[in-house]
């Protein structure tokens, strides 16, 4: 499989009134040609501003890339000035925003904010944009395209907003899109809509997906690769199958252990105890040490590397070491596990070859 | 649409009837009459101007007289002026006040939004802070200590521009300035918090996020959604002018309708203080009720909402 | 690091407390201390405190810092220059009791004459010339003349403001007039506080057909141009500082309510009043805990612009002829005053509008530096 992207040790941080807020801390993976990347975790673990610092759309001032490269196709975003990824965005990379209530320009027509980036990029007239925004529109699938091009948002329901959005990202082919939380705003319906509609607009223009949720059930439903990010970094990265059947970072194991199914009504939902590390003073050791019922004392001394499960399929915990004793998931989130296994494979059955 | 239009116009009539209703009164009420002054005429001549200014009917009836006359325009006949009606007066002395007032606001506002947006660009930069204090001053310090000052400094020692009196476009320079100075504060002040709170918003992400350059995220998706706010600051604006303009004409001794004010008050000349009042709540309440239709006009979403009604 | 051998007998368990995970890892602020912490590093709104408070010191001593009384008048010592004694030797700060002016003329000779007349006969042998330009070929000769009133006078003592027209000290009369400038904005101020706090609280409050009546009441006075109002009050009552207070205040409370009735209506509805109705405190714990706290940092802000605009409308009423009677003095009376004498004696200008200025900018830093402060949207 052919690299797009790689992203290696990146860090990004803000500098606030309180110091420095470590949001990124050294993030480490790789986007091939195609494939679906999920990034999960919770709020604040540093998922949306790894992929806004791919674009380079950290706000600069407070923020700033402190160390890293950004490969894609080869070449180093982190060192391109803001012209040339002006170029970049929109064209090869393109991102679609979480809240499409507020994402569109209000005062401005929808053809137009789908036609500004054709202009830009592909130097087409006025009115072949026009007939392309038409198409776009068409393909994320709104009806009376050829009327709704000159409506203004607020004409548009939440669900049809982001079909626009789709829409504009969708608009130059982009062989990267990266979708920062694309359905958390929208109903349960339409959310299904839009990932059916991702999904559908993968299959016909190839192009390769980095998808950020919080929702467990999405990653399940599109992505090939999952990447767990915690406090800042990937704790735990693999395919789909190995994360959900084969996790081994026990925040992974939280993660899955919290999400609710239908068969497991009468267990008890497994909460992860305690709140995220504060970034700005990131705690010595391992980050989700304090939260960790499996925690040892090199937890609390020394950071985890990246422990190799298989060739895909990395973690960052100490438990994965030769000297770490022997821990199983608890008993509870194994059992969990073991239906979910059951449930995802029959919900993917026959998207994956 | 057409129904919010009637609703506010009526509103409009409401409150300027109330004004008149209660100047009126109030006129009653003050101590002065044309007479206070003149204690030896004959009761007969007294007799006559009394009836000159419709004195000597009972008050509800000339105070019915009074709405009528305001109907059709008639503010009354000026006590110290003989014979020369209070609308006249205004409309002789409208000239100069307008076109200060406009000036002051055309270069104020155009002025201070460009402060405004150059803090917004550059956001906690040098730029900002000295556009933030040009504002601060702007808007703290009284036009009239303005005025002074450039009486002073640009007209009598440097001698750049007339001093004072009206005529030439020369003479309009230090009174523009003087009372330009609010606006330009308050238009930067409102266009920075604006423009920032536009640029931090999702919409100008994703238009980064399309590859627009920084000139196009400013100007064709950022100042056209902040300007869209300022539009509300313009009323209260005109009506500051309105204010300033009593204070500059007298400075500067520009023939307008405030210099004619103040010299009114001084002499006792009731019906010209009713009558520009009057005259000065109209415009207000007019300005008022012109800004908000504007807003409705420009706004798309406030245009759709009212239409589909 | 070294990761690669770390030594076994870490790899034990360690039992975690409780405590741990749940610790909060920021000291706890209240409001107040937060809100505080955030001013003090707004250095323009501490500069802005610390000028009103001397300001307010000088309002209330400086009258009382030398012999001079405000009403006084010495007719013999009218439009004397500041001389202050230690600061009269930097000469471009104009306070060492020397008049300047420069003189235009036909020919040197002319020149001289106005020279005489402008400064009055009587002190011409005080008056230093320096000719500045010969004049001739259509160009005015020039002529720089220098008078030290205070020896041609033989005045002892040390003006430090001037003195006006009828030979008043302006030092004292300044400080007097922002006193009473001062006092009017203060009073205003709070009676705008008070009236506004109640109405809108009332209309908020209580709401529904008390609310509609009340709104529609605010909505027919919003309508009347405050300037036209505070004119026909002055009008009707003899000018004072009673009736400019009054006349001030009628207006006034309106925005102060609207802000207080917009806030309550807000929190009114807001989960955690909810919440606290849910858990069945009573109304006067809600009032107590939640209305009052979170509406005070509004009432602050907003009296503090309240205040320069009220020094404001003093000072433009005594322009227009509206403010208070002679010979009380206020700031906008002085700067009155000063504009009669603009071209000739500017210092008696000068001083009064500093102030005022400074008044009204540190106001209104104080009152920006506050409302950033209180902004719990800021808070990090």
């Amino acid at each position: 499989m052919e690299k797009l992207l790689q992203v290696n040790n990146l860090k990004v941080s803000f500098d606030t009134y309180g110091g420095e807020v470590q949001a990124v801390r050294g993030v480490n993976f790789e986007v091939n040609k195609g494939e679906t990347l999920a990034i999960v975790g919770e709020s604040g673990s540093g998922k949306s501003v790894t992929t806004k610092a791919l674009m380079r759309l950290i706000p600069q001032p407070p923020g700033r890339i402190k160390e890293g490269e950004i490969l894609f196709e080869g070449k180093d975003l982190a060192k391109y000035s803001e012209k040339q990824m002006q170029k970049i965005r929109g064209k090869d990379i393109s991102m679609i925003f979480q809240d499409p209530m507020t994402s569109l320009n209000p005062t401005m027509k929808i053809g137009n904010q789908i036609m500004e980036g054709l202009v830009k990029h592909q130097k087409m007239s006025k009115s072949q944009a026009k007939k392309r925004a038409i198409e776009l529109m068409e393909l994320v699938g709104l009806p009376d395209a050829a009327n709704r091009v000159n409506q203004y948002p607020h004409q548009f329901s939440g669900g049809q907003r982001q079909r626009v959005v789709v829409a504009i990202a969708l608009a130059c082919n982009p062989k990267l899109l990266i979708a920062d939380e694309p359905t958390t705003a929208l109903d349960v319906t339409i959310q299904a809509q839009i990932l059916e509609l991702m999904k559908d607009i993968q299959k016909k223009t190839d192009s390769a997906i980095i998808f950020i949720t919080h929702d467990l059930g999405v990653v399940a439903n599109v992505a090939d690769r999952v990447a767990v990010m915690y406090a800042g970094k990937i704790v735990e990265i693999g395919t789909v199958d190995e994360i959900f059947y084969n996790p081994k970072h026990p925040y992974t194991w939280g993660l899955l252990g919290s999400m609710p199914s239908l068969d497991s009504a009468d267990d008890e939902l497994y909460a992860i105890p305690g709140t995220p590390p504060d970034l700005l003073n990131p705690p010595k050791g391992d980050a989700f040490a304090a939260r960790n019922e499996y925690a040892m004392k090199i937890d609390m001394e020394q950071e985890p590397p990246m422990f190799k499960v298989s060739d895909t399929h990395y973690a960052a915990t100490w438990l994965l070491h030769e000297n770490a004793p022997d821990i199983a998931p608890p008993p509870a989130i194994q059992r969990r596990m073991e239906k979910m296994s059951r449930d995802v494979q029959y919900q993917t059955k026959g998207d994956r070859p | 649409m057409a129904r919010y239009i009637f609703q506010r116009v009526l509103y409009m009539f409401l409150t300027l009837v109330l004004i008149a209703t209660f100047s009126f009164f109030l006129m009653k009420m003050l101590p002065g009459t044309p007479l206070t002054m003149e204690d030896k005429l004959s009761e007969t001549q007294k007799e006559i101007i009394l009836e000159k200014y419709g004195l000597d009917d009972p008050v509800p009836i000339q105070y019915l007289k009074y709405m009528a006359g305001l109907a059709q325009g008639d503010l009354g006949i000026s006590f110290q002026f003989d014979n020369r009606e209070v609308t006249d007066i205004i409309l002789s002395r409208i000239g100069p006040s307008m076109q200060l007032g406009a000036q002051a606001l055309l270069i104020g506002t155009a002025l201070g939004m460009l402060l405004g947006l150059i803090s917004a660009i550059y956001h906690n930069g040098f730029l900002d802070y000295s556009s933030t204090f040009v504002a601060v001053i702007g808007k703290s310090i009284p036009s009239f200590i303005f005025a002074g000052l450039l009486q002073y400094y640009v007209g009598l020692k440097l001698g750049w521009f007339p001093v004072a009196l009206w005529g030439t476009w020369e003479h309009t320079v230090l009174p523009t300035i003087a009372l330009a100075m609010f606006p330009i504060a308050i238009a930067a002040r409102f266009m920075r918090t604006e423009m920032l709170e536009v640029l931090g918003s999702d919409f100008i992400q994703t238009a980064r996020a399309k590859g627009v350059n920084k000139f196009g995220v400013v100007f064709k998706h950022g100042v056209r959604n902040a300007l869209i706010p300022l539009v509300t600051v313009m009323g209260p604006l005109a009506i500051s002018l309105m204010t300033g303009t009593l204070v500059i004409e007298k400075i500067f001794a520009v023939p307008g309708i405030g210099e004619q004010f103040v010299i009114s008050i001084t002499t006792n000349d009731f019906p010209i203080i009713m009558g520009t009042t009057l005259f000065f709540s109209f415009f207000f309440v007019f300005i008022i009720l012109v800004i908000d239709l504007l807003y409705g006009i420009i706004d798309p979403r406030i245009r759709l909402a009212e239409g589909e009604k | 690091m070294d990761n690669s051998k770390p030594s076994k007998d870490l790899f034990v368990p360690v039992d975690l407390k409780d405590s741990e995970s749940e610790r909060l890892t920021r000291p706890s602020l209240s409001f107040w201390q937060d809100s505080f912490n955030r001013l003090r590093k707004n250095f323009g709104a501490m500069a802005g405190i610390v000028v009103l408070l001397i300001l307010i010191l000088m309002a209330i001593f400086g009258p009382y810092m030398n012999k001079f009384d405000p009403y006084s008048q010495n007719l013999d010592h009218s439009f004397i220059p500041p001389k202050v004694p230690v600061l009269e030797n930097i000469g471009w700060l104009g306070l060492d009791g020397v008049e300047t002016a420069i003189i235009e003329g036909e020919t040197v000779e002319s020149a001289m004459t106005t020279v005489k007349l402008r400064m009055g006969p009587e002190n011409a042998e005080f008056v230093e010339t320096r000719v500045i330009s010969e004049g001739g070929n259509g160009e005015p000769a020039k002529i720089e003349a220098k008078l030290d009133i205070y020896k041609a006078k033989n005045i002892e003592t040390s003006y430090w403001f001037g003195t006006d027209s009828l030979g008043r000290d302006l030092w004292t009369r300044t400080w007097h007039g922002t006193r009473i400038s001062l006092y009017i904005a203060f009073l205003a101020a709070t009676i705008d506080m008070v009236i506004g706090v109640i109405y809108g609280g009332v209309s908020a409050y209580y709401g529904g057909r008390v609310d509609n009546y009340m709104q529609r009441v605010i909505e027919i006075l919003v309508g009347i141009p405050n300037l036209v109002v505070v004119i026909l009050m002055i009008l009707i009552m003899d000018p004072g500082i009673l009736s400019i207070t009054i006349a001030l205040t009628i207006t006034g409370w309106i925005s102060m309510a609207r802000i207080i009735r917009g806030q309550v209506l807000k929190l009114k509805n807001q989960e955690f009043v909810l919440a606290s109705q849910t858990l069945g405190a009573p109304d006067n714990r809600i009032l107590k805990k939640h209305l009052i706290p979170n509406v005070t940092g509004l009432i602050v802000i907003n009296t503090m612009f309240t205040i320069p605009s009220a020094i404001f409308f003093e000072a433009f009423l005594s322009f227009i002829g509206l403010g208070l009677p002679t010979p009380t003095a206020s700031l906008g009376t002085l700067i009155d005053d000063g504009f009669n004498s603009l071209q000739t004696n500017p210092h008696v200008l000068i001083y009064p509008a500093i102030i005022i200025s400074l008044i009204m900018v540190a106001f209104n830093v104080v009152a920006d530096g506050l409302r950033d402060a209180f902004d719990p949207k800021m808070r990090e």
